[in-house]
């Protein structure tokens, strides 16, 4: 069963929660603009225009070359979950699913990404399956079936608990919603006429054809 | 015709105005203060902008965007006519911003700004709280600093678009306390409603339930716990809410 929420929801991803991605950035963290690293998880939302299926065609804006293709897990609440602590926090997962969060490639983290992220069909949900151990699993993303990125959850800068711990603190998450863990680092890029394969052993793989913007076929 | 949805007597309802009454879909008539507002429209994505009015970028001193800048709030953030906000414990600068929300009433792609108001269904009021203690420089204005549960009062009603003959032309208005603290006119936007939807259209779909909060003018003041603050557009509506202290959620711990 697709992990797609309703209209009613939302999907949040996580810039920099992967340890090399936070690193990578680290040196440009104390001059402008961002001043000093940062405190609170940056979170982003991924609207329902940007929601789409296992299979459906990616399209690539006309103006744009590459899609940076964020193969990601979504973890799937099944509990209202408001000021969780991290210790109880697994118990508010209903589900997993596997996520590919496209956007066009951009550097900078200082303004939110809108025009780069909220793409219409730049956020592929999969199936929703069932993960023992969320904090320990392997994400691959295969373009044309080669294996350019390998990553894995254990190392996030804030594993499954600690993320929802620190984003309802703040604001409630209800069952539907799904929070991307993370970008692993060197996320591959797609062109048109690619095939995008995201893995996690446990769950349904996601596949998604890259096509010039207009062309659906 | 001004619409909204309240719950009355155990039940939702859909509501329009009646001589500054409630009317229900069933006939009965109510006060305002006889039934608790509920958020007018079932929003969609919800967006916002930052810096949208030149005196409101010079105060916080910046310069006037090039490029509109959007940011996107949570679902979980609205709360209707009457609400309350909350002010967590150790906040030094809480403040309202009182803007003009669009409501989209059709699915909307690549719209130019002539055709642009033909996919607005109508009009609400919305207070765009923000606490700047938690401002950040990543992907600024962050979720925390705007997207907080029940941090972004809206309505109380939504208003036709038929009914708004200018809406480049409002006076908008906020009062803490009954004492006026913000004033400016909707003609001061830099970016216009034409341009903000000819803007997001041209790379994402626009769809009916979507909201556009269009930024505030100058006049930022700190709200503090027992404030009732009073977001006001003219002829759109008047939105009441009520900043509450962490005692009311039972939150002892400052965070």
């Amino acid at each position: 069963m697709t992990a797609r929420p309703t209209s009613d929801n939302a999907v949040y991803g996580v810039a920099l929660n992967f340890r090399a991605e936070l690193e990578h950035l680290k040196p440009q963290m104390r001059g402008d603009p961002y001043k000093k690293p940062p405190i609170a998880p940056i979170l982003y939302i991924k609207p329902r225009n940007t929601w789409t299926a296992h299979g459906a065609a990616i399209s690539i804006p006309a103006d744009v070359e590459h899609l940076k293709m964020a193969g990601t897990l979504g973890v799937v609440i099944g509990r209202t979950a408001c000021r969780v602590p991290a210790r109880d926090a697994l118990a508010y997962v209903g589900g997993y699913t596997v996520v590919n969060d496209v956007s066009v490639p951009h550097e900078s983290y200082y303004r939110p990404a809108i025009r780069q992220r909220c793409r219409d069909g730049f956020c592929a949900i999969g199936d929703r399956g069932v993960l023992s151990k969320p904090d320990q699993i392997q994400i691959r993303i295969l373009i044309n079936d080669e294996m350019l990125c390998s990553a894995n959850t254990r190392d996030l800068v804030r594993p499954v608990k600690r993320l929802i711990a620190d984003v309802t603190e703040f604001m409630t998450l209800r069952p539907g919603d799904i929070l991307l863990v993370g970008e692993p680092p060197d996320a591959p890029l797609a062109r048109a006429g690619d095939r995008v394969r995201v893995e996690i052993s446990g769950l349904a793989p996601l596949e998604n054809r890259v096509v010039t913007e207009g062309r659906r076929s | 015709m001004k619409h909204a949805r309240v719950a009355y007597a155990g039940a939702v309802h859909d509501a329009t105005e009646h001589k500054g009454h409630v009317r229900l879909t069933d006939g009965r008539i109510l006060k305002e203060d006889a039934v608790v507002w509920l958020p007018p429209v079932r929003a969609g994505t919800l967006f916002a902008l930052g810096l949208n009015y030149a005196d409101h970028a010079k105060e916080l001193a910046f310069k006037p965007p090039s490029e509109p800048l959007v940011f996107l709030k949570g679902p979980q953030t609205i709360c209707g006519h009457c609400g309350q906000t909350r002010r967590p414990s150790g906040v030094k600068y809480m403040h309202y911003e009182c803007e003009l929300a669009v409501v989209i009433g059709k699915t909307a792609r690549r719209v130019t700004k002539r055709e642009a108001y033909g996919c607005v269904a109508g009009y609400t009021v919305a207070n765009d709280y923000a606490i700047r203690d938690y401002l950040e420089n990543y992907y600024r204005p962050n979720l925390r600093v705007k997207s907080r549960d029940g941090a972004t009062p809206l309505g109380p009603w939504l208003v036709d678009a038929a009914d708004v003959a200018d809406p480049m032309n409002l006076h908008l208005r906020t009062l803490v306390n009954g004492k006026v603290t913000q004033e400016g006119s909707t003609r001061d936007m830099i970016f216009d409603i034409p341009a903000l939807i000819e803007y997001l259209s041209g790379f994402m779909t626009l769809q009916p339930g979507d909201l556009i909060l269009t930024g505030t003018p100058e006049g930022l003041a700190g709200v503090k716990v027992g404030d009732e603050v009073i977001t006001e557009i003219e002829g759109i509506g008047r939105l009441k809410n009520t900043i509450v202290g962490d005692r009311e959620f039972h939150i002892t711990k400052a965070s």
